[in-house]
């Protein structure tokens, strides 16, 4: 049925919870100090974001302390999270959740193990992500740099040693937990015992991290790849709704923008140059909300399919909308004092991270049978 | 509230249909007419007139139960504009009588429709069209000329706009009525366009007679009226619900899928953005159906058609350029009147000549993205020198 790509009254009610916290505890101008402070994470925000409103737990059943919810309902808070460019670790947490949910039914002995990371994301006490590099596209079989002894790894819950880096991981500084692919298997590592080093990044509201494991205790979890590539599917999918977020917001921004400010004695909104650039970029929007829409409703193999085509338009439009929104503000666009450089820095980030859209094209282009040679 | 029809019971009905009319004994035209009795025609329109007062979305559901069956259709692509402009005008401001006399045949395809609308000083600014109808009794007096009119040729209806008032500002002195074809007066030329053929005509209207009996909406209230028809246009032409791949984008697959001759590493990735953007504009046509389930077509139809013209010019274009040699024959130029209109078919360079249309007719893109600028953005309008005067001073 169609009504899939429409929100439901439950999405919306999510939505205006999400939005009045952001509203009251994320304006722009504190998201904008907090990049340059030590701590790029808004800590109290993500408490009252995952616990308050229960969106860390959202995924998790009911049964384990979680709202049992689906991507449908995440995607609305990712939307919400990328109109406000929040610093939390919403998507990471969502996705090291998704892993381990995959973990519990993989049933190869840690179950429990997972569950019990399950039950402390839904209460709060735990906030995991998987020590990846954030361009990892879903279709990655990545093997990492992090080598475990003793190896091949026995029967999970398995203690092991951990040696090696991982580059470029989205959102470990605040984690409490690591979730670490090695050559196939998923490690379970406290973040206290690895060193974390925040990189200066780009996107200033997501910082990355360097992550650093010498002869580190780890527990195994999986044994399988599959679990880590539908993980950072439903990543990806959850990014898609959160860019598109991104760019709705910098449209609203603008089109108020453009309204107000005015030269040659009209309102710059009224030339046709920018309306139609404007109304070009509503439509790519409208398009994006339906292809996002999608990406968090298909099941089976259409779900790789739906979630390729939300990246490779949701990354192209949010960038789109950054862009313009950094034009059409003329040279306040251009200055740290406005939001519009938080916008660019994320949509940039954003649409390489989780694979860039030709990445994207690329594998859809097997999965629909339309080989590139 | 659950629909009072569930989808079973639909299924039901029409599975009970087929039982009472079997499509491979009946006549095509008793099927069409006994369908539109039965109100499995167009599902969201009332009982009575084809429908069963329904969800726009159910439409499918029958589509495929009859196409299974198969049973005949109505010829969608002959009767394109009845369908798609004169039937939600006609529903939206006809009389009883008037949606009575005209929707059943309209539907089954017994009777074609076109629409005459632009004129040789009224394109895009449609409301300042000059085709004067003047009072006579119970009649109206028709002269003027209209132009781009597709199906001219075929058609046995029109729905036409005319000036009633010149006196007032354009937007307030219009009605707007249905012409008779064949009426005294109606001369229907060939305009031949950049395809070889002619697939639209100009029209010339002189001292016309038409019943009063055949206005829809007041007199003065044309440009209400005419919104309507130009609303639903552009949501018929944008596309409703239709599986993957269809269109222009499937045959462009299908090119590649065929002949790996044609394939390139530089063309892949366009043909890949393409197929995403299809697919974007395909999904956003579902959810625009799928909200409109209950509504009216709004200025969002505007972007649906906006997108699908584009789609398919850059389509169209990348498969000449696939082609190679191929692409530099066309398959002929012979001056044809079609009786359809046809986006798809025929060969690449024809799809290619045709796509040019689709950024035109029903609205020039350029018109579309002022409306989504203006109506869903709240931008400021454009500069109107010609607002607030009455039509007869407008500068010509
Ligand atoms: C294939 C085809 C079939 C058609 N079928 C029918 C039909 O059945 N019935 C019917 O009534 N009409 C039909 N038309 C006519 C169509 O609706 C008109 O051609 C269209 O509205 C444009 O009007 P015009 O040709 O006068 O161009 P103009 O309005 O003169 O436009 C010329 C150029 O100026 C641009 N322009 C005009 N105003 C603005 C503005 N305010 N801002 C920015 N740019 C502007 C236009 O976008 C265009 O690029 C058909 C046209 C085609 C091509």
């Amino acid at each position: 049925m169609s009504d899939e790509l429409l929100y439901s009254e439950t999405e919306e009610e999510l939505r205006t919870a999400v939005a009045d916290l952001l509203a009251d505890r994320a304006p722009w101008s504190a998201v904008l100090a907090r990049t340059e402070t030590a701590e790029p994470y808004d800590a109290q925000l993500w408490k009252a974001l995952g616990t308050g409103i229960g969106a860390a737990g959202l995924l998790i059943p009911e049964e384990l302390g979680g709202a049992g919810a689906t991507l449908r309902e995440a995607a609305v808070v990712a939307e919400e999270l990328g109109k406000a460019v929040a610093p939390v670790p919403f998507l990471g947490n969502l996705m090291a959740t998704e892993l381990l949910l995959a973990a519990r039914e993989s049933g190869n002995g840690t179950a429990a193990a997972a569950e019990d990371l399950l039950r402390g994301i839904a209460s709060g006490e735990v906030t995991a992500v998987i020590a990846i590099p954030f361009t990892r596209s879903p279709d990655t079989t990545y093997k990492g740099r992090v080598s475990v002894t003793p190896w091949p790894p026995r029967e999970a819950p398995h203690p092991a040693r951990l040696t090696g880096k991982v580059t470029s991981v989205a959102g470990a500084q605040t984690a409490d937990v690591l979730l670490v692919p090695s050559d196939g298997s998923i490690y379970v590592v406290q973040a206290a015992d690895a060193r974390i080093t925040p990189v200066t990044t780009l996107d200033m509201t997501r910082v990355l991290s360097d992550v650093e494991f010498d002869d580190t205790p780890g527990q195994l979890l999986a044994i399988r790849y599959e679990p880590l590539s539908q993980a950072l599917l439903s990543g990806a999918a959850i990014l898609a709704s959160e860019q598109l977020g991104l760019a709705e917001q910098c449209l609203t921004t603008t089109v108020e923008y453009v309204k107000t400010r005015h030269q040659f004695g009209r309102a710059v909104g009224s030339y046709q140059g920018l309306k139609h650039r404007l109304a070009q970029l509503w439509v790519q929007i409208a398009q994006a909300r339906a292809v996002a829409r999608h990406a968090v409703s298909a099941t089976g193999a259409e779900r790789e399919i739906a979630v390729a085509i939300a990246q490779a338009h949701c990354s192209a439009v949010a960038v789109q909308a950054a862009e313009e929104c950094v034009q059409m503000h003329g040279g306040i666009g251009f200055t740290w004092e406005h939001p519009a450089h938080l916008y660019l820095k994320r949509a940039k980030s954003s649409s390489i991270a989780l694979g860039s859209p030709t990445r994207h094209r690329r594998r859809l282009a097997e999965l629909v049978d339309l080989p590139a040679s | 509230m659950p629909p009072l029809i569930t989808q079973h019971d639909l299924e039901n009905r029409i599975h009970d249909f087929l039982a009472a009319h079997d499509p491979g004994s009946t006549d095509r035209l008793d099927f069409l007419r006994a369908r539109f009795d039965a109100g499995l025609a167009w599902l969201h329109y009332p009982p009575g007139l084809g429908g069963l007062g329904l969800p726009r979305d159910r439409q499918p559901i029958a589509e495929k139960a009859f196409a299974a069956a198969g049973a005949p259709d109505n010829g969608p692509r002959r009767i394109g504009i009845g369908l798609g402009m004169a039937a939600p005008t006609i529903l939206a401001f006809g009389s009883d009588e008037q949606k009575q006399r005209w929707l059943r045949p309209l539907w089954c395809g017994e009777e074609v429709w076109c629409q005459l609308f632009s004129e040789p000083g009224a394109g895009s600014d449609l409301a300042a069209l000059a085709t004067r109808a003047v009072r006579d009794g119970d009649d109206w007096v028709v002269n003027g000329q209209k132009v781009w009119t597709s199906m001219a040729h075929e058609a046995r209806w029109a729905i036409l706009v005319t000036r009633t008032d010149p006196d007032v500002p354009k937007h307030q002195g219009m009605t707007y009525f249905v012409l008779d074809m064949t009426a005294p007066g109606v001369e229907v030329r060939p305009l031949r366009q950049i395809t070889g053929e002619a697939e639209f005509n100009e029209v010339f209207l002189t001292d016309v007679r038409i019943p009063d009996s055949q206005r829809l909406g007041a007199v003065g209230e044309g440009w209400k009226v005419a919104q309507t028809t130009l609303m639903n246009e552009r949501v018929a032409i944008g596309g409703g619900a239709s599986p993957r791949e269809s269109g222009m984008i499937g045959v462009l697959a299908k090119t590649w899928r065929e002949n790996e001759k044609v394939r390139d590493a530089a063309l892949h990735d366009r043909l890949m953005t393409l197929w995403v953007a299809a697919e974007a504009a395909r999904l956003t046509a579902q959810r625009l159906s799928a909200q409109l389930a209950a509504g009216q077509p709004g200025p969002e139809g505007s972007a649906a058609k906006y997108a699908f013209a584009t789609l398919n010019q850059q389509i169209s274009g990348l498969e000449l350029e696939l082609l190679g040699e191929e692409a530099l024959r066309y398959d002929d130029w012979t001056m044809r009147r079609p009786d359809t209109v046809d986006f798809v078919g025929r060969s690449p360079g024809y799809r290619y000549l045709r796509s040019k249309g689709n950024s035109i007719e029903g609205g020039t893109s350029e018109i579309l993205l002022n409306i989504i600028a203006e109506r869903v953005l709240g931008l400021p309008g454009e500069i109107r020198a010609d607002k607030d005067v009455a039509w007869k001073d407008l500068p010509r």
